[in-house]
């Protein structure tokens, strides 16, 4: 496995947008109102913003708003920032990339670098360690790292193991170089291609282009039903990787930077499904006043989860106190990351955003 | 590993079924309690109790429970 350590940077702010419109799983036709109980019992969904995909609203747009709003309460002019990385497998066109479309809509100058990572739930941790990586020798000064996704567009009306759990969310965090900045990122991580039969949207791409039996709904077993443009997850096998795996990167992880978990404040697990959370919790052996959720209310964002759960949950900690924080997250790929996060209050973190 | 305990390990993932009803030749895949979730829950048992990772076709491939029992001591 492969780990980094970043310092000379400090993460000076975080936002978060999610689409107004609202889904209930329990107005979900698909299924009687005992098994949607059983459904949001097992994955802890009740809810899920998302957005209409028709163009109206992309990731990019949730990330857009999430930042200038950011971007006014830090007191950050634009004209400084000289980073931007777009992490989604939302795009907003297959080419050019997102990023540098933001770039131009932000009016940030076109000195910056301007880029897209195509990750899915690890996005975040990946953002972060190549992001950190960049700035810490100083060659950057002020960075974005938008992490997003508006999946819903994926997931098969007739398929409820995706339809009811995938929401949408964009965030937005601020980075700043600083030689005396005491924030730390410990971070290692796993990747698994042999996994990628398990979470794929598999036509669309070079490799399956589009054709005409692409748009054709296949029974797959079990009441689902979709076409080979919607994403396909088997989810006992992301459950069975994702359980042996997490607490193998996270030992890897607690070794190498010397881990005390009691002096760990929070672990912020990848809101995959509260089921396979559960798990992880009591694997990696942490109560649950240490492990946060806002899956009820988000569902599934993909790498948003991360950075959407500091947003909602750890608000007003981050402004007011250090917090040493673990992060995992286990996605499609696989790619896997584990994080130590530690940081020195004065983040400023807006209330979650509308769009 | 011992079919015994295995098995007691298994009939533990269930909450309703009756204990008595857990046998090598038992058909699980058609108790009536069993589900995607309580299949997560064996795959979870089985890596956290044996430490082996399960395909999600070793579940379906297997028609009793010794015959999952056979497949878990095949992969330690």
């Amino acid at each position: 496995m492969s780990s980094i350590s970043v310092k000379n940077i400090a993460i000076k702010g975080m936002a978060g947008c999610v689409p107004e419109r609202v889904e209930e799983n329990r107005n979900y036709p698909g299924m009687t109102a005992e098994e949607i109980q059983k459904y949001i019992a097992a994955t802890g969904v009740e809810r899920r913003h998302c957005a209409i995909h028709d163009g109206s609203i992309c990731t990019s747009d949730l990330c857009q708003k999430a930042a200038e709003k950011l971007l006014t309460d830090l007191g950050w002019d634009k004209s400084e920032i000289d980073l931007l990385i777009f992490v989604s497998h939302t795009t907003d066109y297959k080419l050019p990339a997102t990023g540098i479309v933001l770039q131009d809509k932000m009016g940030i100058p076109t000195s910056c670098l301007a880029f897209d990572i195509t990750l899915g739930c690890s996005g975040f941790l990946v953002g972060l360690g190549v992001m950190g990586n960049l700035m810490a020798s100083g060659s950057f000064r002020k960075g974005l790292l938008m992490v997003g996704n508006t999946q819903s567009e994926y997931a098969s009306p007739e398929d409820r193991s995706m339809k009811l759990l995938l929401g949408d969310a964009g965030t937005v965090t601020a980075i700043e170089y600083d030689p005396n900045s005491k924030d730390e990122v410990n971070i290692t991580y796993m990747s698994d291609g042999s996994g990628r039969q398990f979470v794929i949207l598999p036509d669309g791409g070079s490799r399956n282009p589009v054709n005409e039996k692409s748009f054709i709904m296949e029974d797959c077993g079990g009441g689902i039903r979709r076409t080979r443009l919607h994403e396909k997850m088997i989810g006992d096998e992301v459950f069975s990787y994702g359980t042996h795996f997490i607490p193998k990167v996270y030992e890897e992880m607690r070794s190498k930077f010397n881990i005390e978990p009691d002096e760990v404040d929070y672990l912020l697990l990848h809101q995959a499904n509260k089921f396979l959370c559960e798990k992880l919790r009591k694997k990696l052996k942490f109560p649950p006043e240490k492990v946060p959720y806002n899956i009820q209310e988000f569902g599934n964002t993909s790498g948003a989860t991360i950075p959407l759960l500091m947003i909602t949950e750890l608000q007003k900690e981050l402004y007011d106190r250090q917090l040493n924080m673990l992060a995992a997250t286990i996605g499609v790929g696989f790619s896997l990351g584990v994080a130590q996060i530690k940081t020195h209050g004065g983040i400023i973190v807006p209330d979650l955003m509308y769009l | 590993m011992e079919l015994k305990d295995f098995i007691a390990n298994f009939a533990e993932q269930f909450d309703e079924t009756d204990v008595n009803e857990f046998k090598p030749e038992t058909v699980f895949h058609d108790l009536e309690e069993y589900s995607s979730l309580v299949a997560l829950s064996i795959i979870a048992m089985i890596n956290e109790e044996y430490d082996v990772t399960l395909k999600g076709d070793d579940m379906s491939a297997a028609v009793t429970i010794e015959d999952l029992f056979n497949i878990v001591k095949s992969k330690m």
